[in-house]
């Protein structure tokens, strides 16, 4: 291609570099005129095979594949970039805009990549960039969390580039396209495990509530959107029609919803219900076989949900967001009542509520039920079943708790928390508005996604007498158990302990183990050097003694005074946790690294 | 605000509201009925979907906990409405047991300064 081919993660990158010289007064116009210029990118591509760099003689970097399945969800992530960004366009720190939209160049370059290469690259600036949406909500907490969550998807990048590294030594190719999930791989596995922490499958999801509930009010709008779906769509195009992913979905599914249940915070509930919705994809990824017709219906269903998923979610913690914003609270047990001031987000975030929840004219209907249906086209009915059970949750959770109790319900507020509520600024206020209109334009015209969705030839049709009546008794029956068993949901003002608690409690684990033997170690030499002193033991012991302080500590206190520092500065907030998370992670990497040994 | 006014004008006569709800669910019902009776002379009623009215066969030589779910969800009235409540109940009940549950010193649902010790 001579031709010049602008990429849609350039312009947001450029812009984010140029953003701190743009003189205050013209600083909205440019937050805006950004991400629309990216989209406008986005929507005029034309398909085809763009951007090839080579790297070297036989690795050719390939930046542009645009596709029908890469359109969709570049379509839906350009549009919540520029939703997301209005969301925020009052926040005056130029950091938080560029993280963000390096964090969105991350997710879209992963979109278009055409080679694992090119694509793990995206994936580690996307992992980088979201951490500081976390890290600048600047308490103490969310300094922890952002690391713990840095942590993790730098163990996941390992995961998959060395899936990416075996797939290349057994094929000779660094193609991103669809592997053989019949006859797997080692490589295989890791590809799909690096993808998999991504899309949060359990047990590799509890980075995703831990971070979200602690990021900034607009940091975790564009955190729901964009992680989460890049690996959806790379499981897509990676491994569709891989079997193990059926179980796996609908077991993350449920489990989100279990969790919604126990939530006491807004934000983390709502991150559950992340997870309870990718698992519908991520089941369809499994079902995705494309030489079956239900296969066919569960690939564009995946793309379908995928796309009402990432306004729906965004519309939610949008409404969350702004209680969050304007009280200062996120938790139940610390809101309720607050239709009187804030009803303009009630309304939004309830129109959010539906959409998750699938009700007739709003999006999630149109989307979700190609999932359910694939599922149970495929004969594997439990698959049909379980998802149905799984959606009786959301409404429970999504649809009626967070709007009941945030809104109305008992009136916990504090006389400050509620002298503080009112709507928010107009672009907030804008910005769910049009997230919420797509919500409903989406469910209530379906061409306007359909035409989207990669197989043309597949025909659903949601609106049918039975799939409406079905869906309404399934959600006003819930509701009818919401009101009767409303005690029972009453949120409690506790924790859920998830399998975070691994590296959160992991770190002091690992420091007792290896100390104990390095005592034990210490111990014994100070024996023997007591008992024996002969004169070449006592040589052997001080030379032992140069080598122990000189080079041992010089490398380890180099290493930790070094990571300590860099620590601090990233963090603002230093936190005697460091050095535990440290332990955790070196103890990932060692576990990593013997995994990857004996694979050969 | 009006908003805010509508949505007290409701709340002042929540008995209506609810009784008004009852009436809905209650409507819902009696439509569900006529809907299986109406379709019944069409073999399969499809509760599912419209793809289910091309009767995969295997569907319903299977045996076994699933497909005798799936034989009522298609012949049995107000099946999904039955299906709905006993969900919502099963969910509510798992995961208040699952929160009890014993990790250590703990319970699932632990106290919001556990990771502060």
């Amino acid at each position: 291609m001579s031709d010049l081919w602008i990429h849609p993660s350039l312009i947001f990158l450029i812009g984010a570099v140029l953003l701190p010289l743009v003189p205050q007064a013209a600083r909205k116009g440019w937050l805006l005129l950004v991400p629309i210029l990216a989209f406008a990118r986005i929507v005029t591509m034309s398909s085809g095979t763009f951007g090839e760099i080579h790297f070297t003689k036989d690795i050719a970097l390939t930046f542009g594949r645009v596709d029908r399945l890469s359109q969709v969800f570049g379509y839906i992530m350009g549009l919540m970039a520029i939703i997301g960004t209005l969301y925020g366009l009052h926040v005056k720190r130029a950091a938080e805009h560029i993280a963000a939209w390096a964090y969105v160049a991350g997710s879209i370059g992963a979109l278009y990549a055409g080679d694992f290469i090119t694509l793990f690259l995206f994936w580690e600036l996307m992992a980088i960039a979201s951490t500081f949406l976390i890290w600048f909500r600047k308490s103490e907490r969310s300094g922890a969390a952002g690391y713990r969550y840095l942590l993790v998807h730098m163990a996941g990048g390992v995961a998959l580039l060395a899936g990416i590294m075996l797939t290349y030594r057994a094929t000779g190719s660094l193609a991103f396209n669809a592997l053989d999930v019949l006859n797997p791989t080692a490589g295989t596995w890791l590809i799909t495990i690096g993808f998999m922490l991504n899309a949060a499958v359990p047990p590799l999801h509890a980075w995703l509530p831990d971070a979200y509930g602690e990021a900034t009010f607009n940091g975790s709008v564009f955190m729901c959107a964009f992680t989460t779906k890049t690996a959806v769509y790379a499981l897509l195009r990676g491994v569709p029609g891989f079997q193990i992913l059926i179980p796996l979905g609908v077991i993350m599914a449920l489990y989100g919803v279990v969790y919604a249940v126990l939530e006491n915070d807004s934000r983390r509930l709502l991150a559950y219900h992340v997870i309870s919705q990718v698992g519908y994809m991520v089941a369809g990824v499994g079902l995705a076989k494309l030489d079956t017709d239900f296969g066919r219906l569960a690939f564009n269903g995946v793309c379908a949900h995928a796309f009402a998923h990432i306004l729906y979610k965004g519309l939610l913690f949008m409404g969350c967001g702004t209680v969050l914003h304007q009280t200062g609270e996120s938790k139940f047990t610390e809101l309720g009542g607050l239709y009187k001031k804030m009803p303009v987000t009630f309304i939004l975030t309830l129109i959010g509520g539906l959409s998750i929840s699938a009700f007739p004219l709003f999006s999630g209907f149109v989307s979700k039920s190609m999932i359910v249906q694939a599922g149970f086209d495929s004969h594997m009915l439990w698959v049909g079943f379980l998802l149905m059970l799984a959606s009786a949750g959301t409404f429970l959770h999504t649809g009626l708790k967070v709007p009941y109790f945030i809104f109305f319900g008992k009136n916990n507020c504090k006389p400050a928390t509620w002298e503080k509520a009112k709507d928010p600024v107009w672009n907030m206020t804008v910005a769910m508005s049009i997230a919420a209109f797509l919500c409903i334009f989406i469910g209530s015209y379906t061409p306007y996604l359909y035409s989207k969705l990669p197989l043309q030839d597949v025909v659903y049709n949601p609106y049918n007498t039975n799939h409406v009546m079905e869906t309404l008794q399934i959600l006003l029956f819930t509701a009818l158990g919401f009101f009767l068993m409303l005690k029972k949901l009453t949120p409690e003002a506790k924790i859920s302990l998830d399998l975070d608690i691994i590296w959160r409690k992991g770190g002091p684990a690992f420091l007792w183990l290896a100390k104990k033997p390095i005592q034990a170690v210490d111990t014994f030499v100070g024996e023997i050097y007591n008992a024996g002193g002969l004169i070449p033991l006592m040589r052997t012991s001080r030379l032992v003694g140069i080598f122990d302080s000189a080079v041992i500590d010089g490398i380890v206190d180099g290493f930790a005074t070094g990571f300590r520092n860099f620590g601090a500065r990233l963090r603002g907030a230093q936190r005697g946790a460091l050095q535990q998370n440290l332990t955790a992670a070196f103890g990932l990497s060692a576990l990593l690294l013997l995994a990857y040994l004996f694979i050969f | 605000m009006s908003l805010v006014r509508f949505i007290d004008f409701l709340r002042d006569r929540l008995g209506l509201v609810i009784k008004v709800s009852i009436g809905l669910l209650a409507l819902l019902v009696v439509a569900d009925i006529a809907r299986v009776v109406l379709s019944h002379g069409h073999e399969a009623a499809a509760a599912v979907g419209p793809d289910l009215a091309s009767a995969p066969s295997e569907v319903e030589a299977a045996h076994g906990f699933w497909a005798h779910l799936y034989h009522i969800a298609e012949t049995i009235p107000v099946f999904w409405s039955v299906f709905g409540f006993i969900a919502c109940a099963i969910i509510v009940y798992v995961s208040k047991w699952y929160g009890h549950l014993k990790v250590g010193r703990t319970e699932i649902m632990a106290k919001e300064d556990f990771y502060n010790e």
